[in-house]
């Protein structure tokens, strides 16, 4: 039957129907994503500050970009707090999803309005919530700095304006407003788990403690790639509420990679390093989405 | 000694108060901006006296909406996020229909091509795209807000799924009764993969409501902000300071309708973002 119906089967419209059918969809993509690579790539090459007039037109000058950027401070300083914020945020994310998740799967009255609490923050805007964080932050009577003092804090009260606790406060949103959807993930995983596997450790006799990390945790091993992998990509193009929060201050203390970005191109015009940085930024992502497909690929097989 | 009955309960106690106390702490953020955006503005903050004032006004939010044009803004929001969600409805079907339904030539070339825009996401790409709109002309509109999502790869890619799972027995029979090819799409693949398309679609409207840094590049002016361009203007306003009421009545109103909307539909919204992980 089905070796008589395949002769006719994929001949619906003309032959150049399919690609009609994908033009828009891979215009977007020429146009927006192919395209404004290969251009950054080409603008990194020359020198252009639109804020100045003798550089306002492109001039070629080679691989300088890339130079300036290996020996500027500010980049350095950029650099080094985004691996804090990526390898401080991204982990943190991940455990506490994993810890929400593992709490609201139970059969409890009024689970459902814990699950609600950990997740909504997905569906807020960044920057509405870290408007709210903004006044939580606030010296004195702020709450937490109130909530801090209850637990016996007695440290800085003025996060966002103290150099060394910046970086920590955009932290804290950030895994605030990510873990709760990292935890849908993991809560799909655990739905889905073999029972088998924990009647045959419940026979055994194995403690709850030892059920989770020698059972559920192995058997979520690809849950977490790739709820680390979203994780990391989140951490890299999610800034918005260091716009409301810091504006990447004080003196730089609390900027990252695309908050900089947008600096250098926006603030002080430079679109030559701007598109340095970009095409940086874009090795990076495809490093991130690349090395994620060969581990899910090793796992898989 | 503790019997192991006794134990269990202590641990299910344990746990629910951890669920509890954690919950609440998330939750903080939201309650208190609703609650501090109906207090009394003229009754200061201060230590210990962070909640509720005397009694509940709306006097905020009157207030918010006449230093800012918050009508407008919600205008350009929807008019951004209307103009996506129409737009990918269109291309994301087509396009997932094409690569499900036929084979054709550099088919695999052209699937991989599409699936660049998974790769390399758009956040990192705001300075090239940014001269694109600026030589389209479009500086400065909605339309440039909305333009570079009007195609979406993670779509395709879904609807994609969707389609390949139409038992094909059903796609040979609407073969047979000589459906066209459009036919073949609204009646026989479509009805099946609507579940797919609704989830998409919700993930697509949270994402684009809740958008910043692109908006930001691409707007200059009232006519095409949407409300988190406005939200951050407004607290940047020098008559606002650090008046928290006002800010939060704002801030709420920021969040409002999209929120509401969630309450409603919290099961499918949860699945939306189950399903666009990749976005």
């Amino acid at each position: 039957m089905s070796a008589t119906t395949r002769g006719f089967t994929r001949r619906q419209g003309p032959p150049w129907l399919p690609y009609l059918l994908t033009l828009p969809t891979a215009l977007v993509v020429l146009v927006f994503t192919a395209w404004p690579t290969v251009q950054a790539l080409y603008m990194s090459f020359f020198r252009q500050y639109l804020n100045i007039a003798k550089f306002r037109t492109p001039t070629f000058i080679g691989l300088k970009n890339y130079q300036t950027l290996a020996t500027s401070p500010d980049f350095h300083q950029v650099l080094r707090n985004t691996a804090i914020y990526v390898l401080g945020t991204v982990p943190m994310s991940v455990v506490l999803a994993f810890l929400f998740a593992l709490l609201v799967n139970r059969a409890v009255k009024g689970i459902g309005l814990a699950r609600l609490g950990f997740f909504y923050p997905t569906i807020l805007p960044m920057v509405s919530a870290a408007t709210i964080w903004l006044f939580f932050f606030t010296p004195d009577y702020g709450l937490f700095n109130t909530a801090l003092q209850a637990i016996g804090y007695h440290g800085p009260q003025n996060w966002l304006s103290n150099p060394h606790l910046a970086l920590l406060a955009v932290m804290i949103v950030a895994v605030w407003k990510n873990a709760g959807y990292l935890m849908i993930f993991y809560l799909a995983g655990l739905q889905n788990l073999p029972t088998d596997v924990f009647e045959a450790a419940d026979i055994d006799g194995a403690s709850a403690w030892t059920k989770l990390w020698k059972i559920t945790f192995p058997l979520l091993r690809r849950t977490t790639l790739f709820v680390s992998t979203i994780a990391i990509i989140d951490a890299f193009q999610v800034v918005d509420h260091i716009f409301v929060l810091t504006q990447g201050g004080p003196s730089g203390a609390s900027n990252v990679f695309l908050y900089y970005l947008w600096q250098v191109r926006f603030e002080e015009q430079n679109v030559g390093l701007a598109s340095a940085l970009t095409v940086v930024l874009i090795l990076i992502m495809l490093a991130i989405t690349v090395t994620n497909f060969v581990y899910s690929e090793r796992e898989g097989a | 000694m503790l019997t192991a009955k006794l134990r269990k309960r202590i641990t299910r106690v344990f746990l629910n108060l951890l669920t509890a106390v954690l919950a609440l702490g998330w939750a903080t953020i939201i309650i208190w901006g609703v609650v501090v955006s109906f207090r009394p503005e003229n009754e200061p903050l201060g230590r210990g006296d962070v909640w509720f004032g005397h009694h509940l006004t709306v006097a905020n939010y009157l207030k918010a909406w006449s230093l800012a044009p918050f009508g407008i803004y919600y205008r350009n929001t929807l008019l951004i996020v209307g103009m996506i969600l129409i737009a990918q409805v269109i291309t994301v079907v087509l396009a997932g229909f094409a690569f499900a339904h036929y084979r054709f030539r550099g088919q695999k070339w052209l699937f991989f091509f599409i699936l660049l825009q998974l790769m390399i996401p758009a956040a990192a790409l705001l300075v090239p795209n940014f001269s694109t709109i600026r030589k389209l002309g479009l500086f400065d509109t909605t339309l440039a807000v909305a333009l570079p999502y009007f195609g979406s790869a993670f779509g395709t890619f879904l609807m994609r799924q969707a389609f390949l799972e139409v038992p094909r027995d059903l796609v040979d029979a609407g073969i047979l009764d000589g459906c066209s090819w459009w036919q073949l799409l609204w009646r026989i693949y479509l009805p099946p993969s609507l579940p797919t398309l609704v989830a998409f679609a919700l993930s697509s409207i949270s994402w684009h409501w809740n958008e910043f840094l692109w908006p930001l590049v691409v707007t200059l002016s009232e006519r095409s902000r949407p409300l988190t361009i406005g939200l951050v203007r407004f607290t940047q306003l020098g008559e606002i300071g650090a008046r928290w009421p006002l800010l939060a009545a704002a801030t709420i109103t920021v969040i409002a309708p999209l929120f509401l909307l969630f309450l409603v539909f919290q099961k499918q919204f949860v699945r939306s973002f189950l399903h666009s992980g990749l976005k």
